[in-house]
């Protein structure tokens, strides 16, 4: 199989990021070019003179990768290309936060995009801060567990919701423990017009704390709690992926990463109420 | 005019396998050939499994110039017929 994303790149043993980007790069297949925010991904990628990208790939700055998307796509479709498609990699902190306003420009003039975060939970790159997509609970470096916080004190923010509310083609979210539902998400939006976005979680060994063996069964158990909600929207229209037979307690996630560690029974039935909640208002 | 830009695929130059601390050894006998654990496995360094057809599929195998030991494919094989073994020096 030609390979889009190569070996001895430099994500720690055990990453997220690249199992995400490899799957996608297989269902894109070589007719892209690639728009990568600052973050590991572009780290652990490029680091001159090498590079992992077996396809065109631009690095740009941690806020403006929807910018510069869509001007790739502009200039392509100027020349005549009409098949060559643009793809966003931007992890979470650029694209909840430091990028989300030129994002949002790209959403409103629905530029012809597909953007797919790999989410982490915190700015990882720059070692572990907490982003708005941070979980509550979470300790990072600068959401610290002590005597007065336990960690992140805010809710993650609902960046789908705010991505869904621009109105464009297509949003979903994934998750890389369900890799069958990513591919297929990532396969529909390929074919798309407009302005697409695709969320992803991607965890990390080092920022969540836990065994590098463990990724792919925590991005499962993510979903498995309910704690990561798998869903479609395609053209205003909401649609549920996966709803677990049987919810498995968000403990079970929690207590695996280190994390979560400090975190009191009564702060975890805190979030198990939450998500609860998220559920019921789900019907 | 020179241009400083790199060539694709040259972080194969970079043999991240050093990094490892445990190796991964399929023991081939109870493989199904499914495929899962070239799948899940960061590194992309698992061959042998990717063809759609499973009859034509051989065993797993590990380039270990890049595996870097994480123990995802041992931990996901369905079969649980990867084992995870110390490297000596
Ligand atoms: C304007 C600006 N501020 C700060 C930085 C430093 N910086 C580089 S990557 C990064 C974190 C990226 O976080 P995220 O987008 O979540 O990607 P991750 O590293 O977690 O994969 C930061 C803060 C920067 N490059 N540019
Ligand atoms: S996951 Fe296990 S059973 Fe499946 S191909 Fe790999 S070694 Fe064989
Ligand atoms: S241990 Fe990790 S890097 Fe090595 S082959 Fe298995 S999944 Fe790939
Ligand atoms: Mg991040």
């Amino acid at each position: 199989m030609e390979e889009y994303f190569a070996s001895g790149h430099t994500a720690c043993a055990g990453c997220g990021m690249p199992i995400t980007v490899r799957h996608a790069l297989n269902v894109l297949g070589k007719d892209v070019i690639v728009v990568n925010a600052t973050s590991c991904l572009e780290i652990v990628s490029s680091a001159y003179p090498r590079s992992a990208w077996g396809v065109p790939y631009i690095h740009s700055l941690f806020e403006n990768s929807g910018a510069i998307a869509a001007g790739a796509v502009a200039s392509l479709r100027v020349q005549g290309n009409d098949h060559t498609k643009v793809v966003v990699f931007a992890g979470d902190g650029s694209t909840y936060d430091i990028g989300f306003g030129v994002l949002s420009g790209m959403l409103e003039r629905n530029d012809d995009v597909l953007y797919i975060c790999y989410d982490n939970e915190a700015y990882m790159n720059t070692g572990n801060q907490r982003s708005g997509s941070t979980p509550f609970g979470a300790a990072t470096t600068t959401s610290p567990a002590g005597k007065v916080n336990h960690g992140k004190m805010q809710w993650k923010k609902p960046i789908a919701e705010i991505i869904a509310a621009h109105q464009i083609p297509y949003v979903a979210t994934a998750s890389i423990g369900y890799m069958a539902d990513f591919e297929s998400k990532v396969r529909k939006a390929k074919d798309m017009k407009g302005a697409r976005f695709i969320l992803t979680l991607a965890p990390c060994v080092t920022g969540w704390n836990y065994d590098s063996s463990k990724t792919i069964e925590l991005a499962k158990l993510a979903v498995d709690t309910g704690l990561w909600m798998l869903y479609e929207i395609e053209d205003g229209k909401f649609k549920l992926s996966l709803r677990p037979q049987q919810f498995k307690p968000v403990a079970d996630y929690l207590k695996m990463q280190a994390r979560f560690k400090h975190l009191s029974e009564e702060q975890i039935k805190t979030i198990q109420e939450h998500m609860n909640k998220a559920w019921a208002e789900m019907k | 005019m020179k241009l400083a830009i790199a060539n694709p695929r040259t972080s194969k130059e970079n043999k991240t396998g050093d990094w490892r601390s445990f190796k991964p050894i399929v023991h081939t006998e109870n493989c199904i050939k499914c495929g899962t654990c070239a799948s899940y496995c960061p590194e992309g360094c698992i061959s042998g499994v990717d063809k759609k057809n499973i009859q034509e599929r051989e065993f797993p195998k590990i380039d270990y110039d890049y595996c870097k030991g994480c123990g995802i494919c041992a931990n996901e094989c369905p079969k649980k017929t990867i084992e995870m073994v110390q490297e000596e020096k």
